[in-house]
C-alpha cells in the first residue's frame, strides 16, 4: 500500500464507504447526513487535487497503475489514469460538493438521496479510473441505476416517463457495446485497456466494433438524433441530478470515444469521421435552433448541451491534436459551465417552483448577485472570449478546419445561434421590468448558493484566460493518441501532432509545425 | 455385468445421497411419531440434514463412477449439488414463517422437499438413462404433491394437477427419446452412448431420440416452447412452494441438460446446438414480451425465470468449456437472486394476506424500506445491470457465445434483456415512485437475514464471491472436458 497504488482505489471507493456509513446513520438526523455527505465529497475533492498535483503531465502513458487478475480469466482489477482521464476525475470530484450543497434544501428521503449520489460518484470516478474493459462497462452502465432513481424519486411531475426514457435509450445502446467488448476480449485475449491500446484489431472487425461502441456512446453523449431522452431527463431531474447529468454523465460518451473508438479502431474512426461530422454539425445547428424556441429554462440549457457536445464529437474525430485537445477542453469547460447553469436555474426554481421563462423577468432588480453569476455562465455558454467556453470551441474549430473546412463553417453557425438563444434567455429572465407580483419578494443568493457558484465563476474566468493547466495536463496523452491514430491511417504523425502544446506557452513551435498541416488539409478541401 | 461394489467404502462417491436417503427415512419416522403441533421441528431437522449433506459434498470430495456406471461423481456434479442443496435448504427456511397460512406446516412438506432434493442429486449425478429417469421421476413426483399440498385450496390443487398432467407428458417424451437412443446406439450408459455415436455416426433415429430427450428436459427447465405450465403452477402453488420450484429443480434439470449435450451428444454438436439455440432465443424473447403484461408478481417471476433459463442456455449453446462455466456461474447467481426475491415477496404481507399483484406493492419503499431496497436491487440485478451480480452472470454466458461466433444469438439475447428491463423496472417504479396504499405486517427475522445476505452478495459480487465462484465454476466445467 503506497500512495502510487492506493490513491485511485481510495478515490473511487471512498464515496461508497461514505454511503455505507450513511446507511447506518439514523434516518432522522438529516443535518448530520448532509454534513457527512459534504465532508466526504470534500475529502474526495482534496484527494483528487492531490492526484492531479502528483500526476506527471509529461508522461503520455498511464500512471498510478494497479493491475491484477480478478474474476476468472476475463475481468481484472485494473486502475490507472492518463492525461485524458485525470481531469475528469477532478471535475467529478469538484462538482460533487457543489451538488451536495445545492441539495441542502431537499427534505424528502434525504438519507437515500445522499446515498444514491455518493454511489453515483463512485461509479463516475470508476469509469475514468478503471483500465479494465469489462469494469469500464460496469461503471459506465452502473450510472444508470442511481440516475434512474434520482429522476424517478426526486424528479418533477413527468418524472416516470423521463426516467424510463433515460434508462431505455442508454441501456439498449450499451448492450451492443457490451458484445463488442466481448469480441475485443476474444480477439486480443485480454480486457486490459493498456494492452488493448497496443492491439491492432483487423480492419473488417473494427467497423463493427466501432458501430457497436457508437451505438452506446452516441446515445450517452448525446449526439443528434439520439438525444431525445436528454431534454426530458434534464427537465424532470432535480437540480443536482441535472448538474451531474450535464456535467459528467454526458462526458462519459466523449471519454469513451477518446479511450476506445479513436485509438483502438483508428481505421474505422477515419472511415466514419465524415458521418460523425455530419451528425455533429446537424446537432450544432439544429439543436441550437430548437433551443431558441424553448419556453422552459432547463430544456433550453439541455438543448444547448447537445449543441455543445456536437463541438466535442467534431473535435474528437478531427483526429488531430488541436481538435482532440479542444474537445477535452470543451468537455471540462462544459462540465463547469453547464453544471453551473443548472445550479443557477435551481436557485430560482427553489424560490419560485417554476422553470417557465415567462414566469420571470427583471430579476436583476432584486437579485443583482445572481444576475452577475448567471451572466458569467451565460457568456461562457455563448463562448465569449475570456471565458472557458471560448477556448474549447475555438480549438475544436481550428482542429476540424484542418480536416474539413465545410464542417468548421457549419459549426461556426452554432456559435452565432448560441449567442442568440443564450442572450435572449438572459434578457427575458434577468432584464426588463420587474412587473410580476410573485417576484417582488424574491431574495438574492444566500451564503450557501454563493459558496457553490462563486468558485465556479472563478474557474470559468481563469480557464478562459489561462487554459494551460488543462491543456498541459492533456497534451502528452493527446499527442500520443493522435500519433497512434495518424500512424494507423498512414498519415504523418507529426502533422496530426501539430499544435499539441498549449498555445499560450508554445507559440513559436506551433507556427512552424502548423504549416504542413494546412497543406495537408487543403487537399481534401480542394475537390 | 459384474458388480463393482467390493466394500462399503467403494461407494464413497454416493455417500451424500445415501446419507440423504437414510436421513429422509428417519425424518419420516420422526414426523409420524411427534405431535402435529411440533412439525416445525421436522423442518429444522430437514434443513440440518441438508446442511450435513452439503458439508459432506464439499468436504469429502470423491470422484468416481459407481453402481455399474449408473452414478457419477465429478466436480461438476458436486458444484451443482451444492447449488441444489443450498437452494432447497433456503427454500425450506423461507417456508417456515406463516407456514400454516401457506399450508406447508405439515411435516410431509419437508420430507417431500427432501425427497425431491434427493431426486435432483441423482439427476445431477446420473450417468445412465436409467438413473437419469429415476432421479427425474423421484423429483417430479415429489414436486407434484408439493404443488397441491394446500389441498383445500382450489388454485393449489389445480396447479398440482396441471403440473402432473404436463409433467407426465414430458416424462413420456423423455422416455420415448431414451428408448430411441437405446435402440439406435444399443446402450443406456451415457459414456458408452458417446462411444457408440462417435463410432457409428449420426442416424435419423438417433436425432429423433435426442430431440425427444431434450424436449423432456426442456420441460423441466421450462424453456420455451415447453414453458406453458410455469406461470400457472407458479401462481397457483403456495408461495414457499413456488420458491422451491424456482430454485433447486431448475439447477438439477439444467445440469442434466449440460451433461447430456456436452458429454453424451458431444459427437453431434451441430445437431443439438440448433435445438439449444432455438430454446434459448425462444425463451428469452417470449419471456421478455410476455412478462410485460403481467399483473401478478408470481406470474412475473415465472416469466422472469423462463427468460433466465434462456440466458443460461446462451452459454450452453456455445458448446465450449467457457460456456459451461458460464452456465454454472449463471445458475449460482440465479439461485441467490431468486431466493432473495421470494424472501421479499414473502415478507410483504398485508392484513388480507400475501401481496399478489404488483400494484399492491405501491409505496413499499416508504412503508418497508429495507424490503423494497433489497427487492429493487434484485430487480436491477435480474435486468443484468452492472455492478450487480446479474450482470456478471450475463457477462460469462455471452462471453462464451461471442467466442463461439454466435453473434445473432448474442444480439437477440442482449436486446431481449433490454426489453425485459421494462417489466423489472415496473416493480421498482411501483415501489419507489408511487405513493403507499397499504400497510405491511412485520417481517419475520429469518426472511430479513436471507434478504440481507442475498442483497449483500448481489451488490458486492465483484469483491466477494465473484472470484472464488469463477474459479470453482472453472474446475467444475473442466471435469466435463
Amino acid at each position: 500500500m503506497t500512495f502510487e497504488n492506493s490513491i485511485l482505489t481510495l478515490l473511487t471507493w471512498l464515496p461508497t464507504l461514505g454511503a455505507a456509513i450513511l446507511l447506518l446513520t439514523p434516518k432522522g438526523s438529516v443535518n448530520a447526513i448532509r454534513w457527512m455527505s459534504l465532508a466526504i465529497t470534500l475529502v474526495v475533492f482534496v484527494l483528487s487535487l492531490v492526484l492531479w498535483q502528483s500526476f506527471d503531465a509529461s508522461n503520455p502513458g498511464f500512471q498510478f497503475v494497479v493491475n491484477m487478475p480478478w474474476i476468472g480469466d476475463s475481468i481484472g482489477y485494473r486502475v490507472g489514469v492518463d492525461g485524458i482521464s485525470v481531469l475528469f476525475v477532478v471535475l467529478t470530484a469538484l462538482l460533487m460538493p457543489a451538488v451536495v450543497l445545492a441539495s441542502w434544501d431537499v427534505d424528502t428521503r434525504v438519507k437515500e438521496y445522499m446515498i444514491v449520489f455518493l454511489v453515483l460518484e463512485t461509479l463516475m470516478i470508476g469509469v475514468f479510473t478503471t483500465l479494465d474493459l469489462a469494469m469500464f462497462y460496469v461503471f459506465f452502465e452502473g450510472t444508470l441505476l442511481p440516475m434512474f432513481l434520482i429522476i424517478g424519486i426526486w424528479g418533477g411531475a413527468q418524472r416516470i416517463q423521463a426516467a424510463y426514457k433515460f434508462f431505455f435509450y442508454t441501456f439498449v445502446g450499451s448492450v451492443l457495446m457490451l458484445l463488442a467488448m466481448m469480441a475485443m476480449y476474444w480477439d486480443a485475449g485480454t480486457t486490459d485497456i493498456i494492452r488493448l491500446l497496443g492491439h491492432e484489431f483487423p480492419v473488417g472487425m473494427q467497423t463493427w466494433l466501432w458501430l457497436a461502441f457508437f451505438a452506446s456512446l452516441a446515445v450517452k453523449m448525446p449526439m443528434w438524433p439520439f438525444h431525445r431522452w436528454l431534454p426530458e431527463a434534464h427537465v424532470q431531474a432535480p437540480t443536482a441530478g441535472s448538474v451531474i447529468l450535464a456535467a459528467i454523465l454526458l462526458k462519459l460518451g466523449g471519454y469513451g470515444f477518446l479511450r476506445f473508438s479513436l485509438p483502438m479502431f483508428p481505421e474505422a474512426s477515419a472511415q466514419f469521421a465524415n458521418f460523425v461530422f455530419l451528425l455533429s454539425v446537424a446537432a450544432i445547428i439544429l439543436t441550437s435552433l430548437v433551443a431558441l424556441v424553448q419556453t422552459d429554462i432547463k430544456k433550453l440549457i439541455a438543448y444547448s448541451s447537445v449543441a455543445h457536445m456536437g463541438f466535442v464529437t467534431m473535435g474528437i474525430f478531427a483526429g488531430n491534436a488541436l481538435g482532440v485537445q479542444g474537445a477535452m477542453f470543451q468537455m471540462i469547460s462544459h462540465g463547469i459551465v453547464s453544471g453551473a447553469l443548472f445550479l443557477c436555474v435551481g436557485v430560482i426554481y427553489d424560490r419560485m417552483h417554476t422553470r417557465e421563462i415567462s414566469a420571470y423577468g427583471g430579476l436583476v432588480e432584486r437579485m443583482p448577485q445572481y444576475a452577475f453569476a448567471f451572466m458569467v455562465f451565460t457568456m461562457a455558454n455563448v463562448g465569449l472570449p475570456g471565458t472557458s467556453g471560448f477556448v474549447g470551441e475555438f480549438l475544436t474549430m481550428i482542429g476540424v478546419f484542418q480536416v474539413n473546412t465545410w464542417v468548421a463553417f457549419g459549426a461556426a453557425f452554432g456559435v452565432i445561434f448560441s449567442a442568440g438563444y443564450a442572450l435572449w434567455l438572459y434578457r427575458r429572465v434577468i432584464f426588463g421590468a420587474l412587473t410580476k407580483d410573485s417576484l417582488k419578494g424574491i431574495l438574492d443568493l444566500n451564503l450557501r448558493e454563493k459558496l457553490v457558484l462563486y468558485p465556479l465563476i472563478v474557474l470559468t474566468v481563469v480557464f478562459g484566460f489561462y487554459p494551460a493547466p488543462i491543456l498541459d495536463t492533456t497534451a502528452a496523452a493527446v499527442d500520443n493518441l493522435v500519433a497512434q491514430y495518424a500512424t494507423a491511417n498512414g498519415l504523418d504523425p507529426a502533422v496530426a501532432q501539430a499544435d499539441a502544446r498549449a498555445p499560450l506557452e508554445y507559440v513559436a513551435p506551433v507556427e512552424g509545425a502548423a504549416q504542413p498541416a494546412d497543406d495537408h488539409a487543403a487537399e481534401p478541401a480542394a475537390h | 455385468m459384474n458388480s463393482d461394489v467390493t466394500d462399503f467404502a467403494s461407494l464413497a462417491p454416493a455417500y451424500p445421497e445415501m446419507l440423504m436417503a437414510v436421513g429422509i427415512l428417519v425424518l419420516l419416522l420422526v414426523g409420524v411419531v411427534i405431535n402435529k403441533e411440533r412439525s416445525a421441528l421436522v423442518s429444522w431437522l430437514s434443513v440440518g440434514l441438508l446442511v450435513a449433506t452439503g458439508l459432506l459434498v464439499i468436504l469429502q470430495p470423491v470422484d468416481g463412477v459407481v453402481f455399474n456406471g449408473l452414478f457419477v461423481a465429478d466436480s461438476f456434479a458436486r458444484y451443482m449439488k451444492v447449488l441444489v442443496i443450498g437452494g432447497a435448504g433456503l427454500a425450506l427456511i423461507l417456508a417456515m414463517s406463516n407456514a400454516e397460512e401457506n399450508g406447508v406446516h405439515k411435516f410431509e412438506y419437508s420430507v417431500l422437499a427432501l425427497l425431491a432434493t434427493l431426486g435432483m442429486m441423482v439427476m445431477v449425478s446420473a450417468n445412465d438413462l436409467m438413473s437419469l429417469y429415476v432421479g427425474l421421476e423421484l423429483q417430479s413426483l415429489s414436486l407434484y404433491v408439493m404443488a397441491a399440498i394446500k389441498r383445500d385450496d382450489t388454485r393449489a390443487s389445480e396447479a398440482g394437477l396441471k403440473y402432473f398432467v404436463l409433467g407426465a407428458l414430458s416424462s413420456g417424451l423423455l422416455l420415448y427419446g431414451a428408448s430411441l437412443i437405446y435402440g439406435f446406439t444399443g446402450h443406456t450408459n451415457l459414456n458408452e452412448i458417446v462411444v457408440a455415436i462417435a463410432n457409428g455416426g449420426r442416424s435419423i433415429g438417433l436425432i429423433f431420440g435426442v430431440v425427444f430427450l431434450l424436449a423432456g428436459v426442456a420441460f423441466k427447465i421450462s424453456a420455451v416452447p415447453f414453458h406453458m405450465w410455469t406461470p400457472d403452477v407458479y401462481e397457483g402453488a403456495p408461495t414457499p412452494v413456488t420458491a422451491f420450484f424456482a430454485t433447486a429443480p431448475k439447477v438439477a434439470a439444467m445440469t442434466l441438460m449440460v451433461r447430456l449435450v456436452m458429454d453424451t451428444f458431444a459427437p453431434i454438436t451441430q445437431d443439438w446446438q440448433q435445438i439449444v439455440i432455438f430454446l434459448s432465443i425462444a425463451s428469452m424473447v417470449l419471456a421478455a414480451f410476455a412478462a410485460i403484461g403481467q399483473q401478478s408478481i408470481k406470474r412475473l417471476i415465472a416469466y422472469s425465470s423462463i427468460g433466465h433459463v434462456g440466458f443460461a442456455l446462451v452459454g450452453l449453446s456455445s458448446g465450449t468449456q467457457v460456456g459451461v462455466e458460464g452456465v454454472a456461474i449463471y445458475m449460482a447467481i440465479y439461485i441467490a437472486m431468486t431466493v432473495g426475491l421470494f424472501a421479499c415477496v414473502l415478507s410483504l404481507r398485508t392484513d388480507t394476506g400475501y401481496v399478489e399483484t404488483i400494484d399492491e406493492l405501491a409505496g413499499a419503499a416508504q412503508t418497508r424500506p429495507f424490503v423494497a431496497a433489497i427487492m429493487a436491487i434484485l430487480m436491477f440485478s435480474l435486468i443484468g445491470l452492472p455492478p450487480l451480480a446479474g450482470f456478471f452472470a450475463k457477462w460469462h454466458v455471452f462471453l462464451a457465445a461471442i467466442e463461439a461466433n454466435l453473434y445473432v444469438l448474442s444480439v437477440i439475447g442482449v436486446l431481449a434483456s433490454a426489453i425485459s428491463a421494462f417489466y423489472y423496472l415496473r416493480v421498482v417504479k411501483v415501489m419507489f415512485f408511487d405513493a403507499p396504499i397499504k400497510q405491511f405486517a412485520a417481517v419475520p427475522g429469518e426472511l430479513n437475514i436471507i434478504m440481507g445476505v442475498s442483497g449483500f452478495l448481489v451488490v458486492t459480487y465483484y469483491f466477494t464471491v465473484g472470484s472464488p465462484l469463477a474459479s470453482m465454476a472453472h474446475t467444475a466445467a473442466g471435469s466435463l472436458f
